[in-house]
């Protein structure tokens, strides 16, 4: 079998949270792909990227669903659930804990999804043309 | 500097077509907003991870006013036969690219084959539309 050094493993856990950050993955599978037993894997990879895998998995969907807060006009329920994490309430806690304010407040900071979408002037005239009606 | 910003695709259905490109194929959702303003349009935008200012708009076949009945008919007939238009994709590694897709259900329509440009194949998404996965030739960038 070929050498590969153990940061090249431990890139195949990075790139699987990269990935599939929206299935239900946990430190178990990452440690999988980079076919380490978990407890020395937590610890290489801190070594390697600096944060703990949880903590990589975690900012990882948290970075998605701000993306998602800020570019769609999904619910923060569904917001949640598509970045892969099951439970609103700790998804809320740690958003917050990561950005300073709740993924509601952090929405309203932006001008709304539909004003950052920059839907091309064709479609804006081409959908929003009304019908041809002759009622009154 | 004239850049490509998004390309168009048609498509049956946008949930399904949301969920195969971000996924099976593994895309970032770009856009995803409503707008009552238009006829409840929803402007719908994928893209690779590594590509921020680049996307594709997955734009379901519109009604009346926008398009009547049997244009609509026809861009569907066209999709279903795979001539309404296709995406080209490259990829370091094909036959990772390919493998990995395979095995979420991706149907290919043909298997990583070598070409005077590199290592190409191809697959369809849900609606017909044809999509090349290309490694390639790094002699030739």
């Amino acid at each position: 079998m070929a050498y590969a050094p153990t940061t090249r493993h431990l890139l195949r856990a990075k790139d699987l949270a990269d990935a599939r950050y929206f299935e239900s993955l946990d430190v178990n599978d990452m440690a999988r792909a980079a076919g380490l037993s978990r407890a020395h894997f937590s610890r290489e990879f801190r070594r390697a990227f600096g944060d703990p895998p949880h903590a990589y998995l975690l900012t990882r969907r948290l970075e998605r669903a701000a993306a998602l807060l800020r570019n769609t006009d999904r619910s923060v329920t569904d917001v949640c659930l598509s970045v892969g994490l099951r439970s609103l309430a700790s998804f809320t806690t740690s958003f917050t804990r990561a950005y300073g304010v709740s993924p509601t407040a952090y929405r309203a900071s932006f001008p709304p999804a539909s004003h950052r979408a920059r839907i091309p002037w064709c479609v804006q005239r081409a959908y929003g043309r009304p019908r041809y009606s002759t009622f009154r | 500097m004239i850049k490509i910003s998004t390309a168009q695709l048609w498509v049956d259905d946008q949930d399904e077509a949301l969920e195969f490109w971000t996924q099976k194929i593994g895309m970032e959702v770009r856009s995803d907003v409503t707008l009552p303003e238009l006829g409840d349009f929803r402007w719908l935008t994928v893209g690779p991870a590594g590509q921020p200012d680049t996307a594709i708009v997955l734009m379901a076949i519109p009604g009346p006013p926008v398009m009547d009945g049997e244009t609509a008919e026809q861009v569907r007939n066209l999709m279903a036969k795979g001539f309404a238009g296709t995406i080209f994709l490259t990829t370091d590694d094909v036959q990772s690219s390919y493998e990995e897709l395979k095995g979420r259900g991706v149907e290919f329509s043909e298997e990583p084959e070598e070409r005077p440009y590199g290592i190409d194949s191809g697959f369809r998404d849900p609606a017909g539309n044809s999509v090349r996965l290309t490694q390639p030739r790094e002699d030739l960038a």
